[in-house]
């Protein structure tokens, strides 16, 4: 079974991709909305959510260019030294960039 | 929880507008996002007004810019819906991880506030109840500024989209990844949290690799929480 659907009908697809994506950020609170909130759940949670953020950074620390390695150690290295957040942003981009400027 | 402030499970437009402007920064690299986007749809063949539309009810990058890699003559039904979900599944996650606040909430401003959750404005808001303040403005204003520069960034594209050739070259690929790393890193730190952290990095790659496409923020998501569920904290 494969359903095509034509592009010349763009709003269908558009369509189906907005209600997918809605479904995705009322999804979660939905479910948990069923579910009592026990210290497993919390601890769950609390576990879960800062493991989002290191799941998705995984793969572009050990897949991506030196770049962009280049740009995350030292977004790390600044926001430990000095916990400020935009100056570590802005000197991981600086460094990408000089990176790739220079030596690619 | 016993002793927080009310204050922090209700929305005033005061919190909305000071969560607009806090995330206004890092919003203004959304608009060269956007304008990737633009071009890039333009230049798959999508007619202005559909793309304008995209951005506007879907705005989800990442999903979008699969789609443009999927769009053909036609589409095919079933891969369309599996790409978008599972691009788009940590926005369960995120939500799930707000539930214990955003449940204090009215069904109506609940539901309208998780329109324009998104990454930036999920982590500064969950950061910001973790410490005990409110959240809300952060999620919402900050979603708003979000939502706005994606939409004002795609229609940008269609026309100065060929002025910025290579944002890799200016490391702007590399925005919201360093945005999101200082978040990760501004965060509580102890032996378990680093360990989770770990554990959720080596199962996230494993995914990468082995799994199929899209699966890996999930998956990585998941182990985290649940090594969680099992290694409870020490009681301070």
């Amino acid at each position: 079974m494969n359903l095509e659907i034509s592009t010349t009908y763009p709003l269908i697809i558009i369509f189906i991709m907005a209600v997918v994506t809605l479904a995705t950020r009322w999804g979660g609170v939905l479910i948990m909305s069923y579910v009592p909130i026990s210290d497993r759940v919390q601890r769950f949670i609390n576990a879960m959510s800062g493991s989002v953020l290191v799941a998705l950074l995984a793969p572009i620390a050990v897949e991506g260019d030196h770049g962009a390695r280049l740009a995350l150690l030292t977004t790390l290295i600044v926001m430990l030294l000095l916990k400020n957040p935009l100056l570590a942003i802005a000197a991981g981009i600086l460094a990408a960039a000089l990176f790739r400027q220079y030596f690619v | 929880m016993s002793n927080v402030d009310p204050d922090i499970y209700s929305l005033s437009y005061s919190q909305v507008w000071s969560g607009f402007k806090s995330l206004l920064p890092i919003s203004s690299f959304v608009v060269i996002f956007g304008a990737a986007f633009g071009l890039a749809a333009t230049q798959t063949g999508l007619d202005n007004s559909s793309i304008m539309l995209m951005s506007s009810f879907v705005f989800a990058g990442a999903s979008q810019f699969a789609t443009l890699e999927l769009w053909g003559a036609q589409i095919s039904l079933i891969p369309l819906i599996v790409t978008v979900f599972f691009i788009n599944a940590r926005h369960l996650l995120m939500g799930a991880s707000l539930y214990p606040w955003l449940r204090h909430l009215s069904p109506i401003k609940r539901y309208s506030i998780l329109l324009v959750i998104s990454d930036a404005n999920w982590a500064l808001s969950l950061q910001a109840f973790n410490r005990g303040e409110s959240g809300m403005g952060l999620l919402f204003g900050g979603g708003i500024a979000l939502w706005l520069a994606w939409v004002l960034g795609t229609g940008l594209g269609f026309y100065f989209g060929n002025v910025i050739h290579h944002p890799a070259l200016l490391g702007l690929d590399m925005v919201m990844a360093c945005f999101l790393l200082a978040m990760v890193v501004g965060g509580q730190k102890n032996l378990r949290i680093l360990i989770i952290w770990a554990i959720a990095a080596c199962s996230s790659l494993l995914a990468y690799w082995y799994l199929p496409e899209n699966s890996h923020v999930v998956v990585g998501a998941l182990f985290g929480g649940i090594v969680g569920i099992f290694w409870k904290e020490k009681r301070v």
